[in-house]
């Protein structure tokens, strides 16, 4: 063609911002690699994002098998990331006193929006509860606990038993009869412990000749309860280890079995 | 490239398929999202061009932008091929009989790998928006356990003159009987709101000299109400105050008067009694 003439080569507007947004310092000092389009760059994805490093850079095809792994340790730390949400939002309406408890529940149903985030949370540590046990019960079946495994499986072990407590502390801060009673009996159970138990000798041998270092109830059970009955101390304490001390204990041992998955060869597969 | 043309490429009719499918757009460089975007105004926005004369010739001449047809083959999941009509096929259902009915031995997907993952990923978006929009919402209680704006405050022959503080505590008001207003000029009431128009603190009234006198930063206010000294930049504001039905006091903080808009003189900031 005749008026056919020969330009410089033009970029798109979008090429050309794109061009633009990837050499700025904010994006690079973000995006520390290339284009993932190699081996290579793709696993530099992985490495330097620290929510994505906690991912293996390769999994085996049997790692992603729903009938081999049912995913019951992905859906418990969902719940719990979810627990921790709805738990964080309930702690805004809730005062853990002998006034306000119960009726900052029913206020939480009644009073604020969104009256299903405390049954979220409710069902939620159940469905929690639940996976971990059957979570244990797959590793147990296929025989994932076995060396090099079994560090991890003692971690798991302490994590259900965490999980339980988070469940049984969690019970007391509705304060109604079902929660008052249903931890009197709980830890009525804790006074029958070896050694910390109500039959001692654990506090007594607390004592420097005459003078006893502890002076009210000396047992585990008090340590549980703050007091000799569930009352003011019992809930304040089960408040502030529902909320705090059990989540960061978890929170911890989490990160080391989800760090011990990986060292350990990744999630088992069939053999 | 440099013998680029100015010559439109005939581009191919948009289609029912997701425009993104075609291979063709992997070729831009530069990410994903300025690629759709481009290939979006590409498509769409473009005027129809005629099928220009040079379109061979430019075809020839930029092999990395090609257009391919609609129907070119796709890579799937499985690694099979399928066409983007493949991928729409629900869409033109009725438009031939042919079509209509899946072919049983047909074993490609209905949606291609890239559909299903911009799917899951608007529907995650979509999720995530709603579940932040909600969790806005639940920090703004329905209900709040704060004493009322309006109260009644006993019948005026409770009160002397002066300052009177017994409402101060749970409604943070002063109601104030003075026998010649400095705006009204006249004998009667008026309800002061206790909170400092510097930052909001409560003012202490200090009978002995007559004023309130804010803890915070010293402001003092006449009993009127009027700023005369500290940093407060405007005077108290007072309360409506009205008789109820029953003869009482009325005292109502959600309604509002200040001095420095002329609001004062309104009948509803004074009680004359």
């Amino acid at each position: 063609m005749a008026d056919t003439k020969t330009v410089a080569p033009k970029e798109r507007a979008g090429t050309r911002f794109w061009n633009w947004l990837t050499e700025t310092q904010v994006w690079k000092s973000i995006f520390r690699h290339d284009r993932p389009d190699s081996d290579r760059t793709r696993v530099l994805v992985m490495l330097s994002n620290v929510f994505l490093h906690l991912h293996p850079v390769r999994i085996r095809k049997s790692g992603v098998k729903l009938r081999y792994t049912w995913c019951m340790g992905g859906l418990s730390f969902f719940l719990f990331l979810s627990l921790t949400l709805t738990g964080t939002l309930l702690m805004f309406y809730y005062r853990p006193t002998l006034e306000y408890a119960y009726t900052d529940i029913v206020g939480l149903r009644e009073h604020v929006p969104l009256g299903i985030m405390r049954e979220m949370h409710r069902w939620g540590a159940h469905a929690m509860v639940i996976t971990v046990w059957l979570h244990m019960f797959r590793v147990f079946m296929t025989g994932s606990y076995k060396p090099p495994r079994e560090f991890n499986w003692s971690v798991g072990v302490i994590m259900l038993v965490l999980t339980l407590l988070l469940s049984f502390t969690g019970y007391l801060l509705p304060w109604d009869q079902l929660a008052i009673w249903a931890i009197t009996v709980g830890s009525n159970m804790a006074r029958a412990t070896p050694f910390l138990g109500h039959e001692g000798p654990g506090a007594a041998l607390l004592r420097l000749g005459d003078v006893p270092l502890i002076h009210a109830y000396d047992d585990a059970r008090f340590a549980l309860l703050g007091g000799s009955f569930v009352g003011e101390g019992a809930l304040l304490r089960f408040y502030v280890l529902h909320c705090v001390g059990l989540p960061l204990a978890i929170g911890v041992l989490m990160a080391v079995h989800f760090w011990r998955v990986r060292k350990d060869g990744g999630i088992s597969g069939p053999l | 490239m440099a013998d680029e043309t100015k010559a439109e490429v005939p581009k191919a009719p948009p289609t029912g398929a997701n425009p993104a499918a075609t291979p063709q757009h992997r070729q831009v460089p530069g990410g994903d999202a300025p690629a759709t975007a481009a290939a979006a105004a590409a498509t769409g926005a473009r005027p129809a061009a005629p099928a220009a004369p040079a379109a061979a010739g430019a075809q020839a001449a930029r092999p990395a932008a090609a257009p391919r047809p609609p129907a070119a083959p796709i890579p799937d999941l499985g690694g099979r091929t399928t066409t983007a009509a493949a991928a729409s096929a629900k869409a033109p259902a009725a438009a031939t009989a042919k079509t209509a009915t899946r072919d049983p031995d047909d074993t490609s997907p209905l949606l291609t790998r890239r559909a299903w993952m911009g799917l899951a990923w608007g529907a995650f978006t979509a999720a995530s928006a709603a579940a932040l929009a909600a969790t806005g919402r639940f920090m703004f209680p329905n209900v709040l356990n704060e004493p009322p704006q309006q109260f009644k405050a006993g019948f005026p022959n409770e009160y002397g003159m002066g300052v009177d503080e017994r409402w101060k505590e749970k409604f943070g008001v002063w109601i104030v009987r003075t026998p010649d207003d400095l705006v009204a000029h006249a004998s009667g009431f008026y309800a002061i709101i206790s909170t400092c128009t510097h930052l909001g603190c409560t003012p202490n009234y200090l009978s002995a000299e007559s004023k309130f006198k804010c803890p915070c930063h010293g402001s003092g206010f006449r009993l009127t109400g009027i700023n005369f000294e500290g940093p407060a930049p405007r005077p108290l504001e007072r309360a409506r105050v009205v008789l109820a039905d029953d003869g009482q006091i009325l005292v109502d903080k959600s309604r509002k008067f200040q001095w420095e808009l002329g609001q004062w003189t309104d009948p509803e900031a004074f009680l004359k009694a």
